[in-house]
Parts: structure tokens; C-alpha cells; sequence
């Protein structure tokens, strides 16, 4: 790396930070208060690139789908006042599921700070919630170490978006800058052995032993670690939305995902556990339920890298703050490989039950194009490569029920937030980071809320298969309102009258209709040979339900797994 | 529920004091006082914040409070262990009636008179919050015209040895 000190102006400093910090992809919207940005990105753009989305929100899912497909931090750029609002929703989503993002914004000149001046707005104090920290840049000679840690404090510890704001002027002002070698992050801390044995304690003494990993699982990279424990305490693993994909499906003793809308066997099993091991995991209320009767019979341990997780949600017998993969592999060393053949034989018969379950659903529904079937065609044409993306929904809870995950960071979606419209930027984000085909699950309704991502899609060629279940009505509020609220359909049926297809025409890009499985599987395999966008505009019945489900606020005992069809 | 305190060391920069009472507010903890200052370092400052809870809110402030970039490090100071003071002053009215018991009140709390005027007397006094509180109930009759009480300010004691 070269050594020498050059003069460069705070626009300048912004594009060799990034490179510096091994930035090759960028999102954002140009405007006012960063035209020196972008005008030095049209200087470096053969050395990194810009993606111009139709939306700064749409930008910022993009930033997050790159990083949570590739595991690197992802960077968006946008201008002060609404280009900086934009991105709110996509920065929160970020922070809510612990995605690595820098964001930078432009604001006007320091001189016109607090005078109300156009286009201003003080987005460090509207995103100081929602990020795990931002920062004002008020002096060019700070602007390059900001960044710096601004990229460590993104990956360090639990990940998280971290937002520069950087007014006109020090963009404009110029300083000395010397290339440092990019520190990646913080050092990770390392568990107390006291507590890891303690741990091996209750993991000997346990006869039904169930790990339950979340996303930290996926950003820590343990997939290879947790199987390594199950196999010699011969335990089951279950999941949360956000840990799916860690484990591929295939693997004996994943159960799959755990809670409001979990995998029959996984959440009996999580029930019936006499050891619950959270990794990488917070026991959100929607994997939960109600916390009083959380796992009565269970002692639960808890590793995390965030100490504010321990007996956050629920108090646990042993709590392990660290790098989780620390955390297991001296757990390994210390713990008693095991033998439970009774708990073995528990869950094989709550995964026979669940099959059977599943069965009856089928049997229903033999003609119509259901949720189920669109799975098992997707999932025999992708490949193990294959990013999946969601929106927000019935659709997203069935890709987390039927898809088969071959590999980790596979599934691209808005988990704690549940953010509607979060999944065609995301997707683009995810198959320009991986490199890889996308396929995009979305509903009508999440779909609606930023279809102008269909444009960028167009401009750079990205080969995103969008997959419409389209019922006609916004589903999942729609589920809630037939199970609580009499059948009275509040603003949930959307008489709307979109020709999908013909709206991705007009967007330049390929589509279709299809109704029945044979034309979705045509459709599906044409889309996932393309080398470009495509949509599919698949519809389906409004009274598909996702189930199993456990009601809010109830427990694995209020377990609904049957929901009789409304009559017409 | 009981009353704890904790010390924050904190870097003295912009919009640090926003940080840690914005994590408050969307935490959804209910603080009695915090009180904030520079230390011996300028590049530090100390917040120190009062609040009632159980356990488990005590825990949960101290590790929120760490994860703040800003934070460098949270302490709980243990009452026994501790010296605790606040500053309080009151504007009382001045009246023929309350006055000879007012000076009396004041001398006994060794609190002191910082104001004199026809209409009102307002009385300064140091001490821990309980005596403060009980100060406060004595003169209430006496008729309150304002008060303002600065929170507290703590520091754990030496060891003797």
C-alpha cells in the first residue's frame, strides 16, 4: 500500500475511504448536497461502482440484500433532506435484523446548519435510534478516520447500520490523506470459561437437548460448529425466520423454523426440550409467544455476542456473551458426546405427525396452484447458489416453510422490522453482491409498495426472477382478520385492476400469468434460464392460510393447524 | 423495585447526552434524575442517573448503556459504598408568620440562606436525596413558591485501607 500523503478534498476522501475499506459496489441517488461526491465517483468509476436504484429506499434494501447476501458491508449513498429520509425505513431495517451497512448522506453547508435551509433535516437526530451509531462530520481532517471506524462499528461485535452525514463544505474542503490498511473489526470478545462450564453442566445433565439458532448464527458463520454439537449431544436444531438457511433442510436433525408460523416439529420439539441452546438468537416475542409460558420445562442457555440479549426476553440458566463460535467450540471440547434415543424417537414421531398434517392440506387443494406446490418446483429447478428474497407476508412465511436451503445467507429477508416492500431492492442488492441468480417471492400487496425497482433491474440486467402470489388481497392481515376479527375484510381486498404483465413490459422486461402448476413450472424454468428480470404473476386462492400458527400473545398449546375455507 | 445508581463515563462530544436519553426513551426506561458534567479529564464526562426498578431493569440499562460508541464505561454505584449528593433550592414566602421558623428550619438542616427579598426567602441546601426530601416536607407548609433540585451527583468512596 502506497505511504505517501496526498492532498485531497472531502468528496475525494469519501471514494478512497471506500476503496480502502474494500468497497467495490455502491447504492444511492444523486442530489444537491452531493453532487461532489458523485462527481468524484464518475472520476473513479473504474474502480467502484454506483447503482442508481428509482428510489433512495429502494437503495438502501439494495445495500442490505448485498450485505446479507455476501456477508460484506453494504454502502449507500444519498443527498440531505429527503434523500436522507428515504433511506429511514432501509436503515431500520437493517438495525432490527443486525445487517453491516455504512450509510452516507450529504447535508447542506455547515454555515446553513439550523436555519430551516431547502433540503435540510437533521438525520443524524431522526436515525440515532435506529443506528448503532451515526456521526456528524463537521471538519474534513475527521472525515477519514469516521469512516474507517464507521465500517469497523458496522461489522464489530453484533452488526448494524452506522449512518456519516457530511455537509457540503467538508466535502468541498481539502485536507492531507495517507491510506491506512482497513482494521476489519474490534476485537471480538471471548467468553468466560465460568460460565462455559456451567453451560457444560446442564448440556450432560440434559436427556432432550434443542439448539435453537437465530441470524447470528448465519453473520458468525457456525453452521459447520452447531452440527458439530448436535451430532455429540445428540440434539435437534431448530431455527428462527432468521437463521434459516444456516443449516441447509436436508440435515436430519434440523427441524426447521420455530414460532408464530414455525415447523410443526420444530415447535413441539422446542416445547418438549428439557434444554433449550439459544445461539445467535434474541427469543422475539414472535418466536416465543407468550414468555410466562415460554419453554416451562426447559433450562435454557443463551450465547450471544451482545450481553444485552442475555435475559433480555426471557431469563436464562446460563448465559454466554461472546463470539459464538468461540463460545461452541470450547463448549465441544468440554461437553460429554451423548445418546438420547428417546428424544430421538420423540421427534421423529412430531415430524411424522407434522407430515401428516401436511398431507391432509394437500389433499384439499388437488388442483389449484397452492403455496406448496410453487415451492416444490422452485426448489427442483434453483440450485444451491440461488438467493431467495422476500417481501413481507403469507408469502414470506411460506418461503421460510417450503424452501430447501442448500446454503447459508440463501434467504434475503426483512425479519424484524417485516418490512412490505423491502424485497425487490433487496433482491437486486443480493444478485449483484453474489453474483448469482435471485428469485424474488413477493404478494401483490408488498409488491405494490416499490414496484419502481423493476426500472434498476432493467438498467443493469439483473437476473432477478420476481414470483407474484397473487391472491388479490393483502393476506396475512387478512388471515388475522378471518381468525380475530369476525371475517370483517378492513382494507384488505385490493380491487385494484394491475396488468403485472403488462407493467413489466412497459418497464422493458419480460412476464407472465400463470394459474396452474404446469404453467408456473413452464414459466418458472423459462425465468430461470434468463439471463435478465423476469416476472411471473402467479394467482392464487385468498383463502390459502399459513400454517401451523400459534395466536399472538398464546403458546405452542393454542396451536392452530386447520382453518375451515370462507364460504362464498 | 428499588432505587439504584449508575455512573456513565462518557466522551464529552456532541450530542452524547441526546444518545443516552434517547436509549431511555426508546427503552422505555422511567429515570428519577440524571445529572451530567465534565470530569478531571475534559475529554470525559460522568452522567450519573437515578432510577427505580427491579433487577432486571438494572441489568439491562447498565448493558444498553455499554453498547452506546460513546460510552467507555458504566458502573453501578452501591449505595453503602457511596457518596451521594444533590443540590436543591427553594423559594419560600416571606412572611411575618413563617419567617422565625423558616431560619430555624434552615439552621437546623444546615441549609443556607443564598436570597433575601420582602416577598421571598430562597434557601440552598447539599445533602443526599433523603435528606433533601425530608427538607422539602418540613418547609412544604411554609409555602413553596419554586424549587429546582440539580439530581444527584455520585462517587464510590475509598477503601480506608
Amino acid at each position: 500500500m502506497e505511504k505517501e500523503k496526498k492532498i485531497l478534498t472531502g468528496s475525494q476522501i469519501v471514494i478512497e475511504a471506500l476503496i480502502e475499506q474494500g468497497v467495490t459496489d455502491v447504492f444511492g441517488y444523486p442530489g444537491g448536497q452531493v453532487l461532489n461526491i458523485y462527481d468524484e465517483l464518475y472520476k473513479a468509476s473504474d474502480r467502484i461502482n454506483h447503482y442508481l436504484t428509482a428510489h433512495e429506499q429502494g437503495a438502501s434494501h439494495a445495500a442490505d440484500g448485498y450485505a446479507r447476501a455476501t456477508g460484506k458491508t453494504g454502502v449507500v449513498i444519498a443527498t440531505s433532506g429527503p434523500g436522507a429520509t428515504n433511506l429511514v425505513t432501509g436503515i431500520a431495517t437493517a438495525m432490527l435484523d443486525s445487517i453491516p451497512m455504512v450509510a452516507i448522506t450529504g447535508n447542506v453547508p455547515t454555515s446553513l446548519i439550523g436555519k430551516d435551509s431547502f433540503q435540510e433535516i437533521n438525520i443524524t437526530g431522526i436515525t440515532m435510534p435506529i443506528t448503532k451509531h451515526n456521526y456528524f462530520v463537521t471538519k474534513v481532517e475527521e472525515l477519514a478516520d469516521t469512516i474507517r471506524e464507521a465500517f469497523q462499528i458496522a461489522k464489530s461485535g453484533r452488526p448494524g447500520p452506522v449512518l456519516i452525514d457530511i455537509p457540503k463544505d467538508v466535502q468541498i474542503a481539502s485536507c492531507e490523506f495517507e491510506n491506512k490498511k482497513p482494521v476489519v473489526t474490534f476485537k471480538q470478545k471471548k467468553a468466560d470459561i465460568k460460565d462455559i462450564k456451567k453451560a457444560v453442566e446442564l448440556i450432560n445433565k440434559a436427556k432432550k437437548p434443542y439448539i435453537y439458532i437465530g441470524g447470528g448464527a448465519i453473520s458468525a458463520d457456525v453452521s459447520k460448529e452447531v452440527k458439530k454439537l448436535a451430532e455429540k449431544i445428540d440434539g435437534f436444531i431448530g431455527s428462527t425466520f432468521m437463521g434459516l438457511s444456516a443449516i441447509e433442510n436436508s440435515y436430519k436433525r434440523f427441524l426447521g423454523m420455530q414460532g408464530m408460523h414455525g415447523h410443526y416439529a420444530s415447535s413441539l420439539a422446542n416445547k418438549e426440550a428439557d434444554l433449550i441452546i439459544g445461539i445467535g438468537m434474541r427469543f422475539s416475542d414472535r418466536a416465543t409467544g407468550k414468555v410466562s409460558k415460554y419453554a416451562k420445562n426447559a433450562k435454557i442457555i443463551h450465547l450471544d455476542i451482545d450481553l444485552s440479549e442475555i435475559n433480555k426476553n426471557v431469563k436464562c440458566d446460563a448465559g454466554i456473551i461472546g463470539d459464538i463460535k468461540y463460545s461452541i467450540e470450547e463448549i465441544l471440547k468440554l461437553c460429554k458426546a451423548q445418546k438420547h434415543p428417546e428424544w430421538t424417537e420423540t421427534v421423529t414421531k412430531l415430524k411424522e405427525e407434522g407430515a401428516a398434517i401436511n398431507k391432509i392440506a394437500e389433499a384439499e387443494n388437488k388442483n389449484a396452484l397452492t403455496p406448496k406446490k410453487m415451492f416444490d418446483i422452485i426448489n427442483s429447478v434453483k440450485d444451491s447458489n440461488t438467493v431467495i428474497a422476500t417481501d413481507v407476508g403469507q408469502h414470506q412465511m411460506w418461503t421460510a416453510q417450503y424452501t430447501d436451503f442448500e446454503k447459508s445467507r440463501k434467504l434475503v429477508s426483512s425479519g424484524g422490522l417485516g418490512t412490505m416492500g423491502f424485497g425487490l431492492g433487496a433482491a437486486i442488492g443480493a444478485s449483484i453482491g453474489s453474483g448469482n441468480k435471485t428469485v424474488l417471492i413477493t404478494g401483490d400487496g408488498s409488491f405494490g409498495m416499490n414496484l419502481n425497482e423493476l426500472a434498476t433491474a432493467v438498467t443493469y440486467n439483473t437476473p432477478v426472477t420476481i414470483v407474484i402470489m397473487n391472491n388479490g388481497v393483502l393476506g396475512m392481515v387478512r388471515q388475522w382478520q378471518t381468525l380475530f376479527f369476525g371475517k370483517r375484510y378492513s382494507n384488505t381486498v385490493l380491487e385494484r385492476k394491475t396488468d403485472f404483465v403488462k407493467l413489466a413490459d412497459a418497464f422493458g422486461m419480460k412476464g407472465k400469468r400463470v394459474s396452474d402448476a404446469k404453467e408456473f413450472e413452464a414459466a418458472f424454468k423459462e425465468a430461470f434460464k434468463a439471463k435478465a428480470p423476469y416476472l411471473i404473476d402467479a394467482v392464487i386462492d385468498m383463502d390459502e392460510f399459513v400454517l401451523p400458527m400459534l395466536p399472538p400473545g398464546g403458546s405452542i398449546d393454542d396451536i392452530i393447524t386447520t382453518v375451515k375455507k370462507t364460504e362464498d | 423495585m428499588e432505587r439504584f445508581v449508575i455512573a456513565a463515563l462518557v466522551e464529552n462530544k456532541y450530542g452524547v447526552l441526546t444518545r443516552v436519553a434517547g436509549l431511555f426513551m426508546r427503552k422505555g426506561f422511567n429515570i428519577d434524575s440524571l445529572t451530567v458534567g465534565e470530569t478531571e479529564d475534559p475529554n470525559f464526562s460522568r452522567i450519573t442517573i437515578t432510577l427505580t426498578g427491579d433487577d432486571n431493569d438494572k441489568e439491562q440499562l447498565i448493558n444498553q448503556l455499554k453498547k452506546l460508541h460513546n460510552v467507555k464505561s458504566v458502573r453501578h454505584i452501591k449505595e453503602k459504598q457511596s457518596l451521594e449528593r444533590e443540590l436543591v433550592l427553594i423559594k419560600i414566602k416571606n412572611t411575618t408568620q413563617n419567617r422565625s421558623e423558616l431560619l430555624a428550619v434552615t439552621e437546623i438542616y444546615r441549609a443556607k440562606i443564598v436570597d433575601y427579598s420582602l416577598k421571598t426567602i430562597c434557601v440552598a441546601m447539599t445533602g443526599k436525596p433523603s435528606k433533601i426530601n425530608a427538607f422539602i416536607e418540613i418547609v412544604r407548609p411554609l409555602g413553596i413558591v419554586e424549587l429546582c433540585r440539580t439530581g444527584v451527583a455520585a462517587l464510590e468512596r475509598t477503601d480506608i485501607l
